[in-house]
């Protein structure tokens, strides 16, 4: 589905991704852990075309999409939930979600995609005409994902959707976030800091370091490897 | 001052304010989305004023010189088209090859663009004033005592409140509109939701300029004489006039408008009249010190 080879990327004379490959298989979900710095959220940010790559190709269904503007990219199904969400503070909740299903003119679809985000996150509903800026962290990145749903992604990528949340929510929104994989076979790529509960919901996990990818194996195995547990998993 | 002048010098002021709410809604928008000021804007204005100058005469003669209002209406559409066209054409060429530089360069280029088709117009048009033709006969449509009202006051007035809720319509209830607010708000967001930004970058200018090319035509209407450099002066009061409101909101921009050309106006007719230019400025200063966001904005530390 989607393929990493030897990306590398830069942010001017600082080189934030040393050559990073990796795969996201149909219906997986796949996880990326590390640092603060590390690259991460660059890793993605590459892959939706807010930035472009310097060298590597990202192959999407055997496609080149490195260096593509990000709407062509969006396009493709591909759909990226920033870090710090980035909600749009001034824009209604639903206004909010139809920007998500900006890609389509389909209005019957919007309300089907609508009605589905609704069904997860029952509290956008409540929401609906309130300032996206006025909601609190929690409804916001339930908001960002949300968003994302309404465009009908073929691929997710999220990006640090604990930070900030309390941890009872937080179990709330990773568990909507494993039924969006299974119920709509979304493969996920999915950037945490909270390695423990990444680990548990994916398949396979990427360990970064300054760019680099210094350990890649299933996620139940990165569990119980002393190395990440030391660094990761507190202990 | 008589009750009916208080009156006679609203109605100016408001047809003045109007000119400053048009001109300032486009440097608003565009700030909006580029946060950055296009120092070109005024001239824009100029150059509508002289779309209606060189074609109002052929437009009359198609309409065998009947139907003055809606030869008017053509008049003024074309003009908004040209700007509009021209708008699109300025960003293209001057400021999208530097949209990733630093904004001290786009500003720079913005002042050259401005000083281009000022001796650019100066050039093609020449530098002398034009007497700008008569649209519709000038005539008095109704009135209360001494207060009249006249037919260029009404297309001004009928023309800017269209104008005003044809933008309220686009910017509220379209697609583009939406995709328009979210740039403005959070442009990396906006792209990841598949926006193509440079298409709501060349639309925000499109329909910014094309409400100054509109107001360049009621300008001219009021005030008949036209040169290469008339963008000036009304650009720097409606730059204030956006600032005022709160740069990049819209209702701010046409409120500070209004606002600005009613105090001028009244400070027109009063003693100090000849302080009416510099009322602009002094108002810009006192913003800045003491409500730097304008009366609309929310206080934020990033600025051009
Ligand atoms: N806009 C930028 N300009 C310059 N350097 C940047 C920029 N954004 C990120 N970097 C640098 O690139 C490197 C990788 O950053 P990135 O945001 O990808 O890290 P991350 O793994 O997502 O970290 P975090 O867990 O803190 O979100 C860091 O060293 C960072 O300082
Ligand atoms: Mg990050």
């Amino acid at each position: 589905m989607l393929q990493i080879e030897n990306l590398e990327v830069c942010y001017g004379a600082i080189s934030a991704l040393q050559g990073i490959s990796l795969t996201v298989g149909q219906g997986e979900i796949v996880t990326l852990i590390g640092a603060n710095g590390a690259g991460k959220s660059t890793t993605l940010r590459a892959i939706s075309g807010i930035l472009k790559p310097k060298a590597g190709r990202i192959l999407y269904n055997g496609e080149e999409i490195g260096g593509l503007a990000p709407h062509k990219i969006v396009e493709r199904g591909i759909s990226h939930v920033p870090e710090g969400r980035m909600v749009f503070p001034g824009l209604t909740v639903l206004e909010n979600l139809r920007m998500g299903a900006f890609r389509f003119n389909d209005t019957a679809r919007f309300s089907k995609d609508l009605d589905y985000v609704y069904l997860i996150f029952p509290r956008l509903k409540e929401r609906e005409s309130q300032l996206a800026g006025t909601l609190s962290g929690g409804e916001q990145q339930m908001l960002a994902i949300g968003r994302a749903l309404t465009g009908d992604p073929k691929f997710l990528m999220l990006d640090e959707p604990s930070l900030g949340i309390a941890p009872l929510l937080t179990k709330t929104i990773f568990a909507k976030i494993t039924e969006i994989n299974q119920r709509l076979g979304i493969p996920i790529l999915l950037v945490e800091q909270n390695a423990n509960l990444a680990l548990a919901i994916s398949q396979h996990g990427h360990v970064l370091e300054t760019g680099r990818i210094i350990l890649s194996d299933t996620s139940l195995a990165l569990r119980s490897n002393p190395k990440v547990r030391s660094a990761y998993l507190g202990g | 001052m008589s009750l009916s002048d208080f009156f006679q010098q609203i109605i100016n002021g408001l047809s003045l304010g109007a000119f400053y709410a048009l001109i300032a809604l486009g440097y608003t928008m565009v700030y909006g989305v580029l946060r950055f000021i296009n120092f070109a804007h005024g001239d824009v204005f100029m150059i509508g004023a002289y779309c209606g100058y060189y074609i109002t005469d052929r437009v009359q003669a198609v309409f065998g010189g009947k139907l003055m209002w809606a030869s008017a209406l053509v008049v003024l559409l074309f003009a908004m088209a040209v700007c509009a066209i021209l708008g699109v054409v300025i960003e293209r060429l001057a400021y999208r090859p530097l949209r990733n530089r630093p904004k001290l360069a786009v500003l720079i280029t913005a002042i050259g663009v401005s000083l281009f088709l000022e001796y650019g117009g100066q050039f093609f048009f020449g530098a002398i004033p034009r007497a700008f033709p008569e649209l519709i006969p000038d005539l008095p449509v109704g009135g209360l005592g001494t207060l009249v009202i006249t037919t260029n006051q009404v297309l001004v007035f009928g023309v800017t409140v269209a104008l005003l809720v044809a933008l309220n319509y686009i910017v509220k209830h379209t697609k583009m509109g939406l995709a328009m607010r979210a740039v403005s708000q959070n442009a990396t967001a906006a792209q990841l939701m598949g926006v193509n930004i440079d298409t709501v970058i060349s639309f925000t200018f499109a329909l910014g300029s094309a409400l100054a090319g509109a107001a360049g035509i009621l300008f001219a209407v009021s005030y008949p004489s036209i040169n290469p450099l008339m963008g000036i002066l009304p650009g720097i009061k409606a730059f204030v006039a956006a600032v005022l409101g709160g740069i990049g909101h819209l209702p701010g921009a046409a409120v500070g408008g209004i606002i600005l050309g009613i105090v001028e106006t009244f400070v027109g007719a009063s003693d100090y009249s000849t302080y009416r230019d510099a009322i602009a400025f002094a108002v810009l200063i006192l913003i800045l010190l003491f409500k730097p966001a304008g009366i609309f904005g929310k206080a934020t530390v990033e600025k051009v």
